[in-house]
């Protein structure tokens, strides 16, 4: 309580502490927007690693039959990228925003429960670590990001390459459901008074609805992980067909979480669009109340449509047909949200800023991504394209020119806010035209290269199939996006130095967290600030920004830095480490590491 | 009744530091029953498992040969008083009466203690038989489920020493039962998780 109060009520110019104080700040700190920027550094240099990883594939695929990975290489590397993209890239990138921005967004001080915050990070670096140590051992996870039953069995898999996949996923998805059990009860009880639930920024309402998603799909894939690794250590039968299990139901169970799952990586894309469009139109959001709904609609519609990845598995007429509507419906609610962002430009002052210009591709990309979407949908059109290059296009279309798209964009939107720096616009529209350009000139032709036959996860292909071309402009087009990605970095490294500086709300934004310091203070607003409106810094500014700089709150409390948090979470995934030892008692050094940590962060003083 | 009734209007923890919340509802709690429905998918996820499979041994122990339902019956009741004695206990703790509320939280313990040796005694049973994780479809599921369960049920017990200890310490009281009501929310969860679980996975067999 002192110490808090002290630091509240620094000096202006403190004396700078020791690196090796700042370093275990970072090591204990509970503050959301700290945890946020560890969260998305994290996953920026996840997002090269995989990116490096989509090099090596694409390399592989230049010209028919080339020898530069072999088989078994080229199946753990096709796998550690999507895995590595879905769970340390796209999740960790969406939930770094979540941590930073929602609590600024609502009015609060920081989430519900700032160590399960902390908690939920660690584990997640460790799981991520861990996954990626198996390159050293030359035996990384090679069964598909979506681990298709029976591959991952013991029988056909004798190494650590699925060990590896499902302890590793069981660490994050743990990390993932604390974290939306934190977000979902920040929302519901830390909103600002007068921030009613539909005064929420879109973006918040997104973050609230992904963390629903997160909490009903994530559980479905720790069982069906656990299933796999019983098969595999304790000799159980889930899918062993010789003793009667069904390598179908690893499908299910895995679609029943990995089509949420498409939606926990889409609907933050959609949050931060809502976002970027209306402060760069200078218009409100268009049809603020249909645009929470529709959000709320394909969250929960979307855990009614996972079979449509498993038509090429004879499911039978009636649940391919009840599938194919099902997700064509999915399609109406996005269509409302497409327009609603059309409508929201339509007669603005349109100003043309780099994170503008990634929400307007965006929406065109996205849309070409969608509409392969409901012609897959289809299930007669399915058998055509299933597991062929088209599904290879059609998702990155959504998932690269969806959410990455949008990450970059909110990269250029919220830098500021995080740094007190504007990015470069001169070298962010650069890098966005690059990006732009080489992410069509990779994917737009997989569509051609689907179309025409050529199967996905498969090491080479013939010079015969006449797709050597195709293949090719692809390849260049990686070589385009690696340029607009080092550019993103440079830009990113050169204005956190360099950068102009900006003040509170440099792009007349109209939410909250542009009425705080940039970067805010450790405790965000001087007082809470009480809301009548859904854009408070358009219609009124005064009265927020005179709580929000005005006279500091009495008695303020601000959680202390603790180590348990990442002293649990050290045991946590050791547990895991252990297991791969084979040995039965070892796990249990990590479960008594885990229960010390938990027992002693339960009689913290917070 | 009482109990719940006189809850919701002064929530436990008496922090004056902590800002109200939007709904006026305690934190904690709120937090835990978003965790609670998440387990709820966890345990649906592996009921359905088991009912997927349920019928594909294709050698035995089958489920008819060795369930024992007078013998489950009686658990299955150990285990619902053990919620009746969750009841009790919280109600003690908020009226202050520390020496009933251990002794109550004690018996919660005892009964989960006694639900998890008819668990023991019925595995080693099943083991004897012949049934292991991998003779057959059921013994993978029933054992993987079930086990689950009494995972869930070893941390209730720990959690409840927990508190036992601080309550005997005198740490505890009216106001923060909210401990308590917390731990016994997971409680009555794990409680009726086996409620479905004794239905779909003994009595089902039997009609």
């Amino acid at each position: 309580m002192a110490t808090t109060e002290a630091y509240i009520h620094a000096p202006a110019e403190p004396v700078r502490p020791s690196t090796r104080a700042i370093i275990w700040d970072w090591m204990t700190t509970v503050d959301h927007k700290k945890i946020g920027i560890l969260y998305g550094v994290t996953a920026l240099f996840f997002f090269i690693v995989g990116g490096i990883e989509a090099t090596l594939i694409r390399i592989q695929l230049a010209k028919p039959e080339m020898q530069f990975l072999s088989a078994d290489l080229y199946n753990q590397i096709f796998t550690m990228h999507g895995t590595t993209m879905v769970f340390l890239v796209g999740m960790p990138m969406a939930v770094a925003m979540f941590n930073y921005f929602v609590p600024l967004q609502i009015g609060a001080r920081d989430v519900a429960f700032p160590r399960l915050n902390a908690l939920s990070y660690w584990i997640f670096l460790f799981g991520a670590i861990f996954m990626n140590v198996s390159f050293l051992f030359g035996q990384a996870p090679n069964g598909g990001w979506f681990g298709y039953a029976p591959l991952t069995s013991s029988q056909y898999t004798p190494g650590l390459n699925v060990d590896f996949w499902v302890l590793g996923l069981q660490a994050l998805g743990a990390a993932s459901i604390m974290g939306g059990v934190n977000f979902i009860t920040t929302i519901i009880q830390l909103r600002a008074p007068g921030m009613r639930l539909m005064r929420m920024p879109l973006f918040t309402w997104m973050a609230f609805i992904t963390s629903f998603l997160i909490i009903t799909a994530l559980p479905v894939l720790a069982v069906a992980l656990f299933l796999v690794t019983f098969d595999r250590f304790w000799g159980t039968n889930f899918f062993i067909t010789q003793a009667g299990g069904d390598p179908v139901l690893w499908q299910h169970l895995f679609w029943m979480f990995g089509h949420p799952e498409v939606y926990i990586l889409i609907l933050p894309a959609f949050g931060i669009v809502s976002e970027i469009i209306p402060t760069f139109s200078r218009k409100p959001l268009f049809g603020y109340a249909v645009m929470v709904y529709s959000g709320a609609l394909i969250g929960l519609i979307g855990w009614g449509v996972w079979a449509h990845h498993m038509f090429a598995t004879g499911m039978g007429p009636v649940a391919d047909a009840f599938f194919t509507v099902s997700t064509l419906i999915i399609a109406i609610p996005t269509g409302v949200k497409i327009f609603n962002w059309i409508a929201t430009m339509w007669g603005g002052k349109l100003w043309l800023h780099t994170a503008m210009k990634y929400a307007i591709a965006m929406l065109l990309t996205f849309t070409i991504g969608g509409v392969s979407g409901v012609m897959h949908a289809t299930s007669p059109h399915n058998l055509q394209q299933t597991d062929t290059y088209f599904v290879v296009a059609h998702f990155h279309y959504v998932l690269i020119g969806g959410l990455v798209f949008a990450i970059f964009g909110s990269f250029y939107f919220w830098f500021p806010k995080m740094t007190g720096r504007l990015m470069s616009e001169k070298l962010g529209s650069w890098q966005f035209w690059i990006f732009f350009i080489g992410f069509n000139l990779t994917f737009m032709p997989m569509h051609w290269i689907g179309l025409l036959g050529m199967p996905r996860r498969i090491f080479t292909y013939y010079d015969e199939l006449q797709l050597a071309d195709l293949n090719m402009l692809a390849t260049v087009g990686v070589a385009v996006q690696a340029v607009g990605i080092l550019l993103l970095v440079y830009n990113l490294i050169h204005s956190y130095f360099r950068g102009e500086r900006c003040g509170r709300n440099p792009f007349g934004a109209a939410t909250l967290e542009w009425a705080t310091e940039s970067p805010p203070a450790v405790h965000n607003f001087n007082r809470i600030p009480e809301v009548h409106s859904r854009e408070p810094l358009w219609v009124e500014a005064e009265r927020v920004e005179a709580y929000a700089f005005g006279p500091m709150e009495e008695n303020m409390h601000m959680p202390p830095n603790s180590y348990w948090p990442i002293v649990t979470a050290m045991g946590a995934v050791l547990t895991f480490v252990l297991f791969m030892t084979n040995i039965w008692w070892m796990p249990l050094i990590g479960v008594v590491w885990t229960a010390i940590g938990v027992i002693n962060w339960a009689y913290e003083p917070t | 009744m009482a109990t719940a009734v006189a809850h919701d209007h002064g929530h436990g923890d008496g922090h004056a530091v902590h800002p109200p919340t939007s709904t006026g509802l305690n934190t904690w709690k709120v937090g835990f029953w978003v965790f609670m429905g998440s387990e709820t998918l966890f345990f649906g996820t592996l009921i359905g498992t088991y009912m997927v499979y349920r019928g594909t041994s294709v050698v035995g122990p089958y489920p008819q040969d060795i369930l024992d339902i007078p013998l489950t019956t009686l658990s299955t009741f150990v285990l619902l008083m053990s919620s009746l004695a969750v009841v009790l206990a919280l109600e003690f703790l908020q009226q202050g009466r520390r020496n009933l509320a251990l002794f109550w939280t004690m018996m919660i313990i005892v009964l989960g203690c006694g639900f998890l040796g008819f668990q023991a005694y019925e595995f080693t049973h099943f083991y004897k038989e012949g049934l292991t994780l991998s003779t057959n479809m059921f013994g993978s599921t029933f054992f993987v489920l079930t086990g689950f369960h009494g995972a869930h049920v070893t941390v209730g017990v720990i959690w409840l020493l927990v508190l036992w200890f601080d309550m005997f310490r005198g740490h505890m009281g009216p106001q923060n039962a909210l401990r308590l009501e917390i731990a016994g929310l997971y409680w009555h969860f794990v409680d009726i998780v086996w409620i479905v679980i004794f239905t779909l996975v003994y009595l089902m067999e039997f009609i």
